[in-house]
């Protein structure tokens, strides 16, 4: 699932000249904050879907999953420490049978709520119960204008359950839905016609951009826009992207020229951060990987604890260096890129992103690396040649055990 | 990070400065330490102050009777207020303070 990061909106003016200067905003935010602004939580691992990109590898439901109290107890905290909002996603969050109390509890205790999902529980009474409520966001996601491009990312038939879903929130009155895009080689020529389809359902549209984590690192190389590509995404952002939210994913874009809207730095572990299934804390939802793992929230106090705390955290707020990219002329405006895309192609983090727009990256790839495996697989094949083939969906019902053993790929095991 | 432009320096915008104004009652307010983080539970909309002294001012709008008296309160005489009207006109303008 993708994370849902929104630039901010409006910004207010610097104080006056008599306070000592702050600076730039971006430099105090790469010193952290006491808490994050876009915090991601993954609720389950398990997923009726197999798309061939999933960052966090899901599928099967992971025996150490949270439960309902845990979740509760980190709502408790996230409103403790006044976060805002929380972005809900998984695996296919909705299919945890406490989906609906989880919400209910976060929006009763001051968290807003905004999920992700593929759109397997949106039917009309879900649509209805949406709608009617103020602080439930719904981001569905889509990565084809047509059932023939996305389908083959994410399996048969999820073009139309998607569509369904919209078309479901659309007729109950809900406003604002989110179509949320993951930018590939066989989409980036459709970016026209996920504008129109938002439009169409009175929603907007939100694009963002392919990391090699996941299951991603499996298809990157196919999947990944080209340099043109890329060129061309930059352009449609510049002339269309008014309205478009990006989840601050293509910063390295701004380097061809006039910096997109948003955040243009790495967030990871300053202003982000994953919560994952089973409690553990990783910098990023990209960046699922024990080198980003700072810490778990059953077993290191809590999730202020570690958000304020950790080694990892408190090395990703100190001033960082940049490296090799420093010395390029573009550096203000990219920062170096993204960190995962570096980690996950095996390129180093004191360098070029792999697509880097001035073309270090493409250099950089073709050089001797290793590519580092995630640290957590809950993919329901292990194979890497069957998961470049999205399986049809798993029709699911509601688990209230997890299951057996953690080798179960079928996620109804022990049920039966 | 886009930065909204601000407009021209007439200290004249959306806010009367001489009405009580308070926060509206969707918005959180969260210090931070370069200033705080505004988000608005209606609109959804973020934003920052970016010193602790207009965090204080917002905050403590209900307790004066005008934008003025909490200004002066807070030591901001009228030679150096613009910024400061600045940054409450561009919170009037995303309904992030309200009048009282």
């Amino acid at each position: 699932m993708t994370s849902v990061l929104e630039p901010p909106a409006t910004m207010s003016s610097p104080a006056a000249p008599l306070v000592p200067k702050v600076g730039r905003l971006v430099d105090q935010f790469e010193l952290g904050l006491d808490a994050p602004i876009c915090l991601t939580w993954e609720l389950t691992y398990a997923c009726n879907l197999s798309c061939v990109h999933c960052l966090s590898s899901s599928g099967r439901r992971d025996p150490r999953e949270l439960s309902t109290e845990q979740c509760k107890s980190i709502i408790d905290e996230l409103q403790r420490m006044q976060v805002f909002y929380v972005n809900i996603g998984g695996g296919e969050p909705t299919v945890r049978s406490d989906f609906w109390e989880l919400v209910d509890y976060a929006t009763e205790h001051q968290v807003g709520v905004k999920f992700s999902t593929n759109g397997v529980k949106i039917d009309k009474k879900v649509a209805e119960r949406l709608a009617a409520s103020d602080y439930v966001d719904v981001q569905i996601s889509l990565d084809g204008a047509t059932a023939e491009v996305n389908d083959a990312v994410r399996g048969p038939g999820s073009f139309a359950m998607a569509v369904r879903a919209l078309e479901n929130l659309a007729e109950a009155g809900f406003k604002d839905a989110k179509i949320s895009v993951v930018v590939t080689r066989e989409n980036v020529s459709q970016l026209d016609e996920f504008k129109a389809l938002a439009d169409k359902f009175g929603a907007t549209l939100r694009i963002t951009r392919l990391r090699p984590s996941g299951r991603g690192a499996d298809v990157w190389d196919e999947l990944h826009p080209t340099q043109e590509q890329q060129r061309e995404l930059y352009d449609w952002l510049v002339a269309n992207g008014e309205g478009v939210l990006t989840g601050d994913s293509f910063f390295h874009l701004s380097a061809y020229g006039d910096a997109l809207p948003g955040l243009n730095l790495c967030g990871a572990g300053r202003v982000v951060c994953l919560i994952d299934p089973i409690g553990d804390v990783y910098a990023c939802p990209f960046a699922i990987h024990d080198q980003f793992l700072a810490g778990n929230i059953v077993s290191d106090g809590g999730f202020q604890q570690v958000w304020q705390h950790s080694e990892l955290f408190q090395d990703l707020r100190s001033p960082q260096t940049g490296g090799a990219c420093s010395k390029c002329d573009h550096y203000d405006s990219c920062r170096g890129g993204c960190m995962a895309a570096k980690f996950f192609t095996g390129l180093p983090m004191d360098g070029p992103d792999p697509e880097c727009v001035q073309g270090y990256g493409t250099s950089a790839l073709e050089a001797d690396r290793t590519v580092p495996k995630s640290s957590q697989d809950h993919s329901r094949t292990g194979k890497r040649a069957e998961r470049r083939t999205p399986q049809a969906p798993v029709p699911l019902t509601l688990l209230t055990r997890p299951p057996a053993k953690i080798c179960d790929e079928n996620p109804l095991a022990g049920m039966e | 990070m886009s930065e909204q432009a601000l407009g021209s320096g007439s200290s004249a915008g959306t806010i009367d400065l001489d009405a009580a104004w308070k926060l509206h009652p969707q918005v959180a307010l969260r210090p931070e330490p370069f200033g705080a983080l505004l988000y608005h539970f209606g609109t959804r909309k973020l934003s920052f102050l970016k010193n602790r002294t207009i965090v204080e001012i917002v905050e403590s709008l209900p307790e004066h009777p005008d934008v003025r008296a909490a200004l002066r309160a807070h030591g901001i005489e009228e030679d150096a207020a613009r910024p400061y009207l600045r940054a409450l006109d561009t919170l009037a303008d995303s309904h992030m303070i309200v009048p009282s």
